[in-house]
């Protein structure tokens, strides 16, 4: 056992959608600073695991704990603030289609911290270099970007408000193995500079070698293994040894 | 459940879709609620007030202008062809500017919003929810309800009396067009029938339904955008779902203060 608070943990955590758990009483945390990478199957809960910890979902039973505190326990302003800590990087990139990229990336300095527009124009601009998107790209809107553009710029804006736990939703889903590449340095390179606590759910398990110090392996709905990122090709875990293999006979189920 | 006899499965689903119906009736008053009462407190998002009433209001001048005047430019026509049939041809000034002020000035803009924002808003909405964007806006510390839905609410409300008014002056002059172009009547002596027989509270109570329907044409959109699930279907499901209720809404609220503001 770590002596160190986890900076968050997921506590027995169960969440259903009318149908079988997709969480069933999930157990996981991650100490802070570290990069924690969760991996598993479509379908087995990675995203709901992580949106439970955002607060975008409601659990039905179990809690989440911040720096060992429940979050449940806290009060609205308390978890307003705490929503301030968060920072999320979408699959989708999930950027706001009405705005520029400049003012997608200082949508939260604007609207949640209410900072002047020209100081948070700036504040994007620098955020945005600092993902290598050029100031001829800041006045584009996003249907105008490619992918991994998206994901660049998505990544400028979860990082912007300075969190101490950055979520990355399958960062390089859809992106070619070079963008891949790019875009996973660019996660370490940010994770690393700005010292905070990342947790990342992906398939890509070059992503996971790259980016997480640790990783966790999520089925039906619990985590079946946990160990260092360096471990996952010696497990000695089915599960793992099935998935990272990509063989269709063990204990995960295809679905074809 | 299986056992319910095959006789009382019409009752049984019937009663599923009372249920069902009562749940959805309150969740949308719940969600009009918070909409309303986040906006007691600070922060306001003015800029997106701003940009709903320009969407609301301003972009739907040319619809609400448009069918205010063939409706009533037709009102006019058949209000005529009644009258004839007892002489009293004369009135049709009188009852076409009481029809067009209490009841189809508000309720014929308020259907074209409810065709025209209401899809746009459940659209707009629903679209952000698949795409993740609302999720997105809350990660970022904004909340959603505050951005998107307040703003929408009020400016519907603001803005759909003063449509009506337009459309009541639009709708008016369709039928002193027809009745002077067509009918032979006499230009001033229309507007001053008009003007003299026109009581305060015609135009108010009109313009009081216009603000509440405003309040009903923005929460179906926002409520049926919001709460969109299954991807591109899904965001199509909840624009006609904010169409249709909105319409129903109208008519049955149409009624309703009709029936309180006539005792």
């Amino acid at each position: 056992m770590s002596a160190v608070t986890p900076r968050l943990e997921w506590r027995g955590v169960r969440k259903t959608f009318g149908g079988p758990p997709v969480l069933a009483g999930f157990d996981l945390s991650v100490d802070p600073g570290r990069s924690l990478v969760i991996i598993g199957g479509s379908g087995q809960g990675k995203s709901v695991a992580v949106k439970v910890a955002a607060g975008l979902i409601e659990p039905d039973a179990g809690e989440i704990l911040m720096d060992g505190r429940p979050v449940q326990d806290l009060t609205d302003r308390e978890r307003r603030k705490l929503a301030r800590r968060f920072g999320m990087l979408f699959q989708g990139s999930a950027l706001f289609d009405s705005l520029s990229v400049w003012e997608n990336v200082a949508f939260r300095l604007i609207n949640a911290d209410r900072l002047p527009r020209k100081t948070a124009r700036e504040r994007a601009l620098a955020a945005l270099e600092r993902v290598r998107i050029g100031r001829q790209f800041t006045e584009l809107y996003p249907s105008e970007l490619s992918g991994g553009m998206k994901k660049r710029v998505g990544l400028a804006r979860a990082v912007i408000g300075d969190p101490d736990i950055i979520f990355f939703d399958e960062p390089t889903s859809g992106l070619d193995p070079i963008t891949s590449r790019a875009i996973n340095s660019l996660i370490s390179e940010q994770v690393k500079g700005l010292g905070c606590t990342a947790v990342t759910i992906t398939h890509d398990l070059a992503s996971a070698r790259r980016i997480g110090d640790e990783v966790a392996m999520l089925h039906g709905g619990v985590v079946v293994w946990r160990g260092p990122a360096s471990d996952l090709d010696r497990s000695g875990n089915p599960y793992v040894n099935q998935f990272v293999r990509g063989e269709l006979e063990g204990p995960i189920k295809s679905l074809v | 459940m299986a056992d319910v006899p095959a006789l009382l499965q019409p009752v049984r689903s019937i009663g599923r879709w009372v249920l069902g119906a009562m749940g959805q009736a309150g969740a949308v008053t719940l969600f009009g609620v918070r909409g309303v009462a986040v906006a007691a407190s600070p922060p306001w998002f003015i800029g997106q007030l701003g940009r709903q009433i320009l969407s609301v209001g301003y972009f739907s001048l040319p619809v609400v202008g448009l069918t205010a005047v063939f409706t009533g430019a037709a009102l006019a026509l058949n209000i005529y062809t009644g009258g004839g049939r007892f002489n009293a041809e004369q009135i049709m000034p009188q009852i076409v500017a009481l029809g067009i002020t209490r009841e189809l000035g508000p309720v014929l803009a308020a259907l074209m919003l409810a065709g025209r924002v209401s899809a746009a808003m459940a659209a707009e909405i629903g679209a952000m929810r698949a795409t993740e964007q609302i999720d997105a806006m809350q990660t970022l510390s904004t909340d959603p309800f505050r951005y998107l839905i307040a703003p929408r609410l009020f400016a519907a409300v603001l803005t759909l009396p003063v449509l009506t008014a337009v459309a009541d002056i639009i709708g008016i002059a369709g039928g002193w067009v027809v009745a002077t172009r067509t009918l032979n009547f006499n230009a001033t002596v229309y507007v001053r029938n008009t003007w003299d027989f026109l009581e305060q509270w015609d135009v108010v109570s009109g313009l009081l339904k216009a603000a509440v329907f405003g309040f009903i044409v923005a929460l179906t959109g926002c409520y049926h955008g919001f709460n969109a699930t299954g991807g591109a279907r899904g965001v199509g499901r909840a624009t006609t779902h904010a169409v249709v209720t909105g319409a129903v809404l109208i008519f049955a609220t149409d009624y309703l203060m009709t029936s309180a503001f006539s005792r």
